[in-house]
């Protein structure tokens, strides 16, 4: 156990870092004066790019064809109507997502020359999923599988998007489990053991929640990245935001409605990257202060 | 673009009947625009030597349907890729008059419950699809008004392929690629019938960078190609199957 000393020293040490962003402001000394200096160089910042990207040739052009209010707001209601689609498919794809993915770390997982072909299995799986673009696994199941017109196999468009995107997510998901798994101590599953925990107990009660825990933070890293693929959907047909933004470049010649999708996507993404900051900021002083990382 | 030059845009594949003749470029896929054969080629061709370019002066390059209109510099002096004239797409670039009066029609697979349908009404309760960039999307949805929503398809190999999966009921798309689906794409399909656009309301014009002055010089042309017939006996040659659709209403 860490002393009362120990955990004082860590968060001194911890502090400057807390605040990256601010740069040196919060390291003490001299606080007034790089205040200021922020302050200049971001306003300098600030006027250098109005005054390059607002003096170019083309930017009435630009700004007319990808900033404009009209459209945009001509174009929102439309939008966001089909980001619902977009909803829908990332929350049932996540749903299934984790705990598959979490069966396949499970498999990768397992010790021994017995488990040889799981691991073989787990470790293909990864490697083709992973490797495969996205668009092209929703574009061969999409189009493929209700091509070999078996009866009973559904031809719904969103049907074969959300298993293109728990597959090739499964795989990145996984790997990310396994990370987790890898990280806890050997020490720890032979201490469950020598307490008379069966392997499976073990697994469930020992490894996997410490495991878990401390991937929490990339997991919703990918979760972001699946709810923006998507955007992905659009080839089979199905109408969602980017598809119908695009319908609505077509249709006016002038690409706003991007501009609507984007703050549709950045509206979920952004809080759920802030919470996934918290976390880790939470996480990283509850292991200081209990000094097991220490 | 370059002088002594002109520079034509087009999509690539370049699908039948707009283009023919088959491609021996490694580049261009299906057709090779440079051929003089299909409909679109053909007319650019004639144009051309209205303005006084020989037909080694046209240069064609590969224009996707939304660099046709994206903001900048333009690569193409004209781009020709059965692009319909609407008035808001008339705000950001300039296009020429018609070079073809075109009808929307319907293609489904023969057997089908939407095949026996014969009217615009019958329609409205299957599932239609459409290409992005086309007028066809614009048309289900306020004059066919279907219950279901209807499904876009970037590419035309993406609607052709959800046809025959039955993943939708009916394409729309302008009458004469309907012919060339139905004849050469998707087998066991027809031509359901075509729609009246209401005394040649929906056409197909080349577009040029807003205001390019050029534009007037292929109007001049088109006119003239008009009255001399040449347009019709293009039209003949290559989009005679296009017609005798039945019109639904």
């Amino acid at each position: 156990m860490a002393s009362e000393g120990d955990r004082r020293a860590d968060l001194e040490v911890d502090e400057p870092r807390r605040s990256r962003i601010l740069g040196a402001l919060g390291s003490g000394g001299g606080g007034a004066r790089a205040v200021a200096i922020a302050l200049l160089s971001t306003i300098v910042f600030v006027v250098v790019v109005v005054v390059v990207v607002g003096n170019s040739p083309g930017w009435p052009a630009v700004h007319k064809g990808f900033f404009s209010w009209t459209y945009y707001k001509s174009a929102f209601p439309e939008t966001a109507r089909a980001f619902r689609l977009n909803v829908e498919i990332f929350l049932i794809a996540e749903c299934l997502i984790l705990p598959f993915a979490l069966l396949i770390a499970v498999l990768r997982s397992l010790p021994g020359p017995v488990f040889f072909p799981f691991r073989a299995l787990a470790i293909m799986y990864a490697d083709f999923f992973r490797g495969v673009p996205t668009i092209l696994m929703i574009a061969w199941l999409g189009f493929g599988v209700p091509g070999l017109q078996i009866s009973g196999v559904p031809t719904s468009t969103t049907f074969w998007a959300v298993v293109a995107l728990v597959l090739i997510y499964s795989a990145y998901v996984s790997e990310v489990y396994r990370a987790g798994i890898d990280s806890v101590h050997p020490s720890q599953e032979a201490a469950a053991r020598s307490l008379g925990l069966t392997r499976g107990q073990t697994l469930r009660k020992v490894i996997l929640p410490q495991a878990v825990r401390r991937v929490i933070p990339p997991l919703l890293n990918d979760f972001i990245g699946l709810q923006k693929d998507t955007a992905l959907v659009g080839i089979l047909g199905a109408v969602e935001a980017f598809q119908q933004t695009e319908i609505d470049t077509a249709a006016t010649f002038n690409f706003t409605a991007y501009l609507v999708a984007a703050t549709l996507f950045v509206a979920i993404t952004i809080p759920l990257a802030r919470f996934t900051d918290w976390l880790i900021a939470r996480d990283r002083r509850r292991r200081q202060a209990q000094g097991l990382f220490a | 673009m370059k002088p002594g030059q002109l520079t034509v845009g087009t999509d690539n594949p370049a699908y039948p009947p707009w283009y023919a003749g088959g491609t021996k470029s490694s580049f261009w896929k299906i057709n090779d625009p440079s051929t003089g054969k299909g409909f679109e080629s053909a007319t650019v061709y004639a144009v051309a030597k209205q303005l006084g370019f020989s037909p080694s002066a046209v240069h064609w390059t590969y224009v996707p349907f939304n660099r046709a209109f994206a903001p900048g510099k333009k690569s193409f002096d004209f781009d020709i890729n059965q692009i319909s004239y609407t008035p808001q797409r008339a705000k950001v670039v300039t296009f020429s008059k018609s070079y073809y009066d075109v009808n929307q029609a319907i293609v489904v697979l023969k057997g089908t419950p939407i095949a026996s349908v014969h009217s615009v009404a019958g329609l409205r309760s299957f599932k239609l699809g459409a290409q992005i960039g086309t007028t066809s999307y614009a048309f289900i949805t306020s004059t066919i008004k279907p219950t279901k929503q209807p499904s876009v398809y970037p590419q035309n190999a993406g609607a052709v392929q959800a046809l025959k999966n039955k993943q939708i009921d009916g394409l729309v798309v302008d009458l004469p690629t309907a012919f060339f689906v139905s004849s050469a794409q998707v087998p066991h399909s027809e031509v359901l019938g075509q729609f009246n656009s209401g005394g040649g309301a929906g056409y197909f014009g080349m577009v040029f960078a807003k205001g390019n002055p050029l534009a007037t010089c292929v109007d001049q042309s088109l006119t003239k190609l008009r009255a001399n017939g040449t347009l019709q006996q293009i039209q003949q040659k290559w989009l005679a199957k296009a017609t005798g659709a039945p019109t639904l209403k």
